[in-house]
């Protein structure tokens, strides 16, 4: 579990951080959303110790990181980059070293993965010489290449092409099926929806909303029902202590003064004819996000 | 799985042991160095470097052998005389005593005399009597090294003391500025190429300003050192060596002073580039430093015959490493001093490489415009 407790920073007269309160879970992705300026970048370099904090601390498993351990971090910055000369295979090999990898260790992973991740017939070819999306390949092996117990990364799907995106989601998945904490910010809030157990919402360097995806959508449900009948609903209207929101043919969307009224409505449907769908509307990701960066 | 520390063995088995501060400082200076031996332009400017070195030292022993074909002359007393005959290039003038001898050196008539010399020290029975300067024409074509009486003590002649003077100031301010804009460069590629962030979430900022500081010095020590074994050994070939017996221990000084002159000069060029995040700007951002790299060259080259100024220079940390073997090379420096300035020298070393690293850490996250100085030591 990786634990980041009252992380305050500021630059000169801006204060970019307040008191920043969240846990990783091992084994789970963790999504961290925020718009541009909240502080995700701020954060993830405070997590890996490239900045400091004014206060606050991060742990892993309860114990505070230090340099040392946070060499078992996989990292992979916003500012994306790597060294133009050096050659692809190289350059990850030397990351690898210096994460403390061998040398035989280091040049067999970065093989295997450079392979995987579609660069093994550019293993020799300097950084430079690639395309920018196969730059992003490279990186994301940089990040990979020492098999980190933790897994910090900024944006890690932009800039890729579908086809990479899904070989980086297989190994994310990979990674934190065996354990691992993984903590990726995305401003995409679709992907995050769909790929993380947990989400992280910043604002403002404050956190807005944080937890487990499905209790979150709980959380921020509105009182709103939606109602799909196989027939017409306009009967809806005359309901006593009912408002209806929204309305075409057999889809109503209403509010319920109160739970008995809205049990008046569930009985008095199945009277009517079929009951195709009755449920609490709960909000996407993107609605609860526009919700708690208000 | 949750550990609390790192795990020996990783995912795919590979084995993964925490770094000390050496081991990483050795692999990112044997990156700096092997990205460097890499450099075609550099190892085309290295071998020119090398050849004109060596060219200069052939050329002035062909010169000077050639005056020797003038037949200089010489004045000896009987003993010495089949001494000076059989030797190549010496024209034997015979006077009746030693005190004739002196005159006629005193007087220019001859370059210089050589008289037996029965002393139990000197092996050859020889010396050789000079007016004001080593008659080193004279000493390397006696086919055995005489003693050496000058009769008018004033040191080095000034020919030569300029001559030594341009080599020392020129190559450390080669070398200097070589390496320096070199470690210059290398600093701003990991800020530009945004490279820098993975480093420092992978090791601790003063490992990698170390690692590119030895990394780089290496070669430059290096380099130089190269410069000092050709010339020596150019100057052995070619038969100069009288001349080589006397800058011989200056070339020491000099290469032992560049070591940690340089590492200074690293860890300031390092430390100014920081500051900034372009290529275009290096050269700006460095130029209060590469200021300290050209004044002693041109000092020494000015005021190579005034011995306050050589004082002065070779006490001061920046111009030491030229001031200090020149003075010992005129011989006006007592033995303590070269390892007195040679500790003041480590001493501001060790203070500039603290400030440096305080500002280089603070400024590699800051992208975009340049770095104020102030803000880079505040933090």
């Amino acid at each position: 579990m990786l634990e980041v407790s009252h992380i305050n920073r500021s630059f000169g007269d801006r204060h970019v951080l307040r008191d920043v309160s969240f846990t990783v879970p091992p084994g789970k992705l963790t999504g961290f959303v925020g718009g541009n300026g909240a502080g995700k970048t701020t954060t993830m370099r405070i997590i890996l110790g490239v900045l400091s904090a004014d206060s606050g601390v991060v742990t892993l498993n309860g114990e505070r990181l230090t340099e040392d351990s946070r060499r078992i971090f996989g990292y992979m910055p916003e500012e994306r980059g790597l060294y133009p000369k050096m050659k692809v295979r190289e350059q990850v090999v030397y990351l690898a070293r210096l994460h403390g990898l061998s040398a035989s260790d280091a040049t067999r992973n970065a093989t295997d993965l450079l392979e995987r991740l579609g660069l093994g017939e550019r293993l020799e070819d300097t950084v430079e010489s690639l395309s920018l999306g196969n730059q992003q390949r490279a990186q994301i092996a940089a990040a990979l290449v020492h098999d980190p117990d933790v897994l910090v990364l900024d944006e890690p799907f932009s800039g890729l092409d579908p086809i990479a995106v899904e070989v980086v989601l297989g190994v994310l998945k990979e990674r934190a099926a065996s354990g691992v904490p993984v903590l990726f910010s995305s401003h995409q809030l679709d992907i995050v929806e769909r790929l993380c157990d947990e989400v992280v919402v910043i604002a403002d360097g404050v956190i807005r909303a944080a937890g487990p995806r499905e209790q979150l959508r709980d959380e921020h449900s509105s009182n709103l029902t939606e109602l799909l009948l196989d027939g017409d609903a306009g009967w809806l209207r005359e309901m006593p202590g009912v408002s209806v929101v929204d309305f075409d043919g057999g889809y109503a969307l209403f509010d319920a003064e109160d739970e008995p009224a809205r049990q008046r409505v569930l009985q008095r449907a199945v009277t009517q004819g079929g009951v195709l769908g009755f449920t609490r509307q709960r909000p996407t990701l993107a609605e609860i996000f526009t919700e708690v960066v208000r | 799985m949750t550990t609390t520390t790192t795990r020996p063995t990783t995912r795919t088995g590979a084995t993964r042991t925490g770094l000390t501060f050496p081991q990483a400082t050795a692999l990112v200076a044997g990156r700096e160095v092997q990205m460097r031996l890499r450099s075609k332009s550099f190892l085309i400017s290295t071998a020119i470097l090398l050849l004109s070195v060596l060219a200069s030292v052939v050329i002035g022993g062909i010169l000077s052998s050639r005056v020797s074909d003038d037949r200089i002359p010489v004045a000896v007393v009987g003993a010495t005389e089949s001494a000076v005959s059989d030797a190549p290039g010496l024209e034997a003038r015979s006077v009746g005593s030693v005190e004739q001898a002196r005159e006629l050196v005193r007087s220019g008539e001859v370059d210089a005399a050589v008289v037996p010399d029965d002393s139990a020290d000197n092996v050859t029975g020889l010396t050789v009597i000079g007016d004001s300067e080593v008659p080193s024409g004279v000493v390397s074509a006696l086919s055995a090294v005489p003693n050496v009486e000058l009769l008018n003590e004033l040191g080095q002649s000034p020919s030569l003391a300029y001559i030594v003077a341009l080599a020392f100031g020129l190559v450390f301010f080669l070398s200097a500025m070589t390496f320096g804009a070199t470690i210059a460069q290398s600093v701003v590629e990991e800020k530009q190429t945004r490279v820098v962030e993975i480093l420092m979430s992978t090791i601790s900022v003063r490992t990698l300003l170390a690692g590119k500081v030895i990394g780089n010095s290496l070669l430059a020590f290096g380099q130089i050192a190269l410069i000092a074994i050709i010339a020596s050994v150019g100057l052995l070939v070619t038969e100069q060596t009288a001349l080589l017996a006397l800058v011989g221990p200056a070339v020491l000084w000099f290469v032992v002073f560049f070591l940690f002159g340089f590492v200074l000069l690293a860890s300031l060029f390092a430390a100014t580039a920081s500051l900034v995040s372009r290529q275009e700007d290096v050269g700006s951002v460095t130029s209060p430093v590469t200021m300290l790299v050209m004044i002693p060259y041109f000092l020494v080259i000015f005021f190579n015959d005034n011995p306050t100024v050589l004082a002065i220079m070779s006490y001061v940390p920046f111009s030491a490493p030229v001031g200090m073997p020149m003075r010992l090379f005129l011989g006006t420096a007592e033995w303590w001093e070269p390892v007195l300035s040679l500790g003041v020298l480590l001493a501001s070393t060790a203070v500039v490489i603290v400030l440096g690293s305080r500002i280089y850490s603070n400024s590699l996250l800051r992208m975009g415009t340049r770095v104020k100085l102030m803000d880079a030591l505040r933090g």
